[in-house]
């Protein structure tokens, strides 16, 4: 019963007592245990992308009217398993005047940086990597290793394309980490933690998960978090139609193969990230008191719902101009974003500990999320009549 | 647990491990046929004219300094929202006043146009 109760911990020890017995220090098996179970979780986050390429190619069929792969295996499923093979056995071809060294790193770190963020993501109270204290730095450090690979991938694949999509890379992730992180301020104001765990066990209550409490910060994350993938609307760095395929374009082979799956695995970690910060992590309304494992299941349910919402967005927006992009992140969602968090920080500390603070914050939202939809409607208006009066009127006859 | 960095230096080793060890069974499986065609630069059909390294939108650059300015400031507030609780009221007003002023740069910024992709 132990075990399930908290199986990493109990594997831990049992594991730490049978290395320790010979003549093994107690720091080197603690290392070494690390590295076995962080390279057994790691197989495991490959193994679920291999699922994702399935799912994202299921699913995108079926928003396109199509079947999707439907040959090998039941339902295809064994379809990302041939794609594998295919770009194993695929050359690996580096163009001419490429920097060979950043050429080969980009790819390497895309993967890295997602992986990295795999270390914090709390699947239940006592299955989570580590439980750091500085966790939403973290988050941000992560995703800024990701934006570094695609710029080194931009510039080191001597293409001109390329170099554009990384250019608009900068100009996106970069500009849509203000409002990320403001919105992962909201969170910490609310949790008063900057722990995954910490922000977990502050959305004890089902009424108390931070979607109820910050609806607007939500909204403003899931859409920051779209920008820091670069998947649709924001495909700006790749835009297939525009810059052949933007920073990947001279990569072949498992390069390509690694951008592919760091972007599915990626969305599918921002997911993750949504439930713990808005939905309560592995809690269901009761259900997660049956054990880890089942808090676990739940939490992956949870991310796999959000890279859902995600691929749903992907597949229905269309993508939008690089100045309608950056006037959208600049002009409305870091002022949005930044007048949330003074008032969550305000509300949040008057009514600290009041049975009234959920109700007060969601409130806020409305009003808050009620006066931008009538300044915008005010503002929209006021353009449309100056444009009106600059217009040469008709003639009268 | 002695200290969760520990944790993080192995995860950054595997981080790196795993995509290494999939570009070199892919390097030993796949053939190695380089030739000049293949490797030329792939742009829109036509040969490459000159190079890569071209000059840039300074518009990126701007942008790239307003971001600075705000994620430098943004690291500040972490310490402030996370003891938010613990402190007296007027450190939350304080608090309020800092990101005030952060927005006035973004204003400034905003007023003298630089925000405009033109």
């Amino acid at each position: 019963m132990e075990f399930w109760n908290d199986p990493i911990t109990t594997m831990f020890n049992s594991l730490l007592e049978s290395f320790t017995s010979g003549s093994m220090s107690v720091a080197t098996a603690t290392v070494l245990i690390y590295a076995l179970g962080i390279l057994l979780f790691v197989t495991f986050a490959m193994v679920l992308d291999i699922f994702l390429v399935w799912i994202e190619r299921k699913v995108v069929a079926r928003f396109q009217d199509r079947l999707g792969p439907n040959r090998i295996g039941p339902f295809g499923i064994f379809q990302p398993f041939a794609d594998i093979v295919k770009l194993l056995i695929k050359e690996d071809i580096t163009p001419i005047g490429a920097d060979v060294v950043l050429f080969n790193l980009a790819p390497i770190f895309s993967m890295m940086s997602v992986l990295l963020l795999w270390a914090i993501l709390p699947f239940a109270p006592n299955m989570v990597g580590v439980d750091l204290n500085v966790a939403m730095l973290y988050l941000v450090a992560a995703g800024s290793i990701g934006t570094l690979s695609v710029i080194m991938a931009g510039w080191a694949s001597n293409n001109k394309y390329a170099t554009m999509g990384a250019f608009r890379t900068v100009a996106q992730m970069v500009s849509y980490e203000i409002p990320m992180v403001a919105a992962i301020l909201v969170i910490t104001v609310l949790a008063g933690s900057m722990g995954t765990v910490g922000i977990v066990e502050a959305q004890e209550e089902w009424w108390q998960v931070f979607f109820l409490s910050a609806p607007l910060t939500f909204l403003i994350f899931l859409i920051s978090a779209i920008a820091e993938l670069g998947r649709s609307p924001f495909d700006l760095n790749e835009a297939e139609s525009e810059i052949v395929a933007g920073f990947h374009t001279e990569y072949t082979g498992m390069k390509f193969g690694l951008f592919y799956a760091g972007e599915l695995l990626h969305s599918f970690t921002f997911g993750g990230f949504i439930a713990l910060l808005f939905f309560g992590g592995h809690r269901f309304f009761g259900l997660e008191n049956l054990g880890p494992i089942v808090g676990a299941l739940i939490f992956i349910g949870k991310a796999l719902f959000f890279y859902w919402v995600i691929m749903w967005v992907k597949y229905t927006v269309p993508r939008i101009r690089i100045d309608h992009m950056l006037a959208f992140n600049w002009k409305f969602l870091t002022p949005l974003s930044f007048i949330l968090l003074m008032v969550t920080a305000l509300v949040g500390r008057l009514l600290l500990d009041s049975a009234w603070l959920v109700p007060a914050l969601f409130l806020s939202n409305v009003f808050i999320g009620w006066m931008t939809v009538l300044y915008l409607k005010s503002h929209e208006r006021k353009t449309r009549e100056a444009e009106e009066a600059k217009s040469v009127p008709v003639a009268q006859h | 647990m002695e200290s969760p960095w520990i944790y993080v230096g192995v995860f950054v080793l595997v981080g790196l491990f795993i995509p290494i060890a999939a570009i070199a069974i892919a390097a030993f499986l796949g053939p190695k046929k380089p030739n000049a065609i293949k490797q030329s630069t792939y742009e829109c059909g036509i040969e490459t004219v000159g190079d890569s390294w071209i000059q840039f939108k300074a518009q990126y650059y701007i942008f790239a300094l307003v971001f600075l300015v705000f994620d430098v400031e943004t690291v500040f507030l972490f310490p402030w929202a996370v003891s938010l609780n613990q402190l007296p009221l007027f450190a939350v007003f304080e608090g309020i006043i800092f990101i005030l002023i952060l927005l006035a740069g973004l204003v400034y910024a905003w007023k003298k146009g630089m925000l405009e992709w033109a």
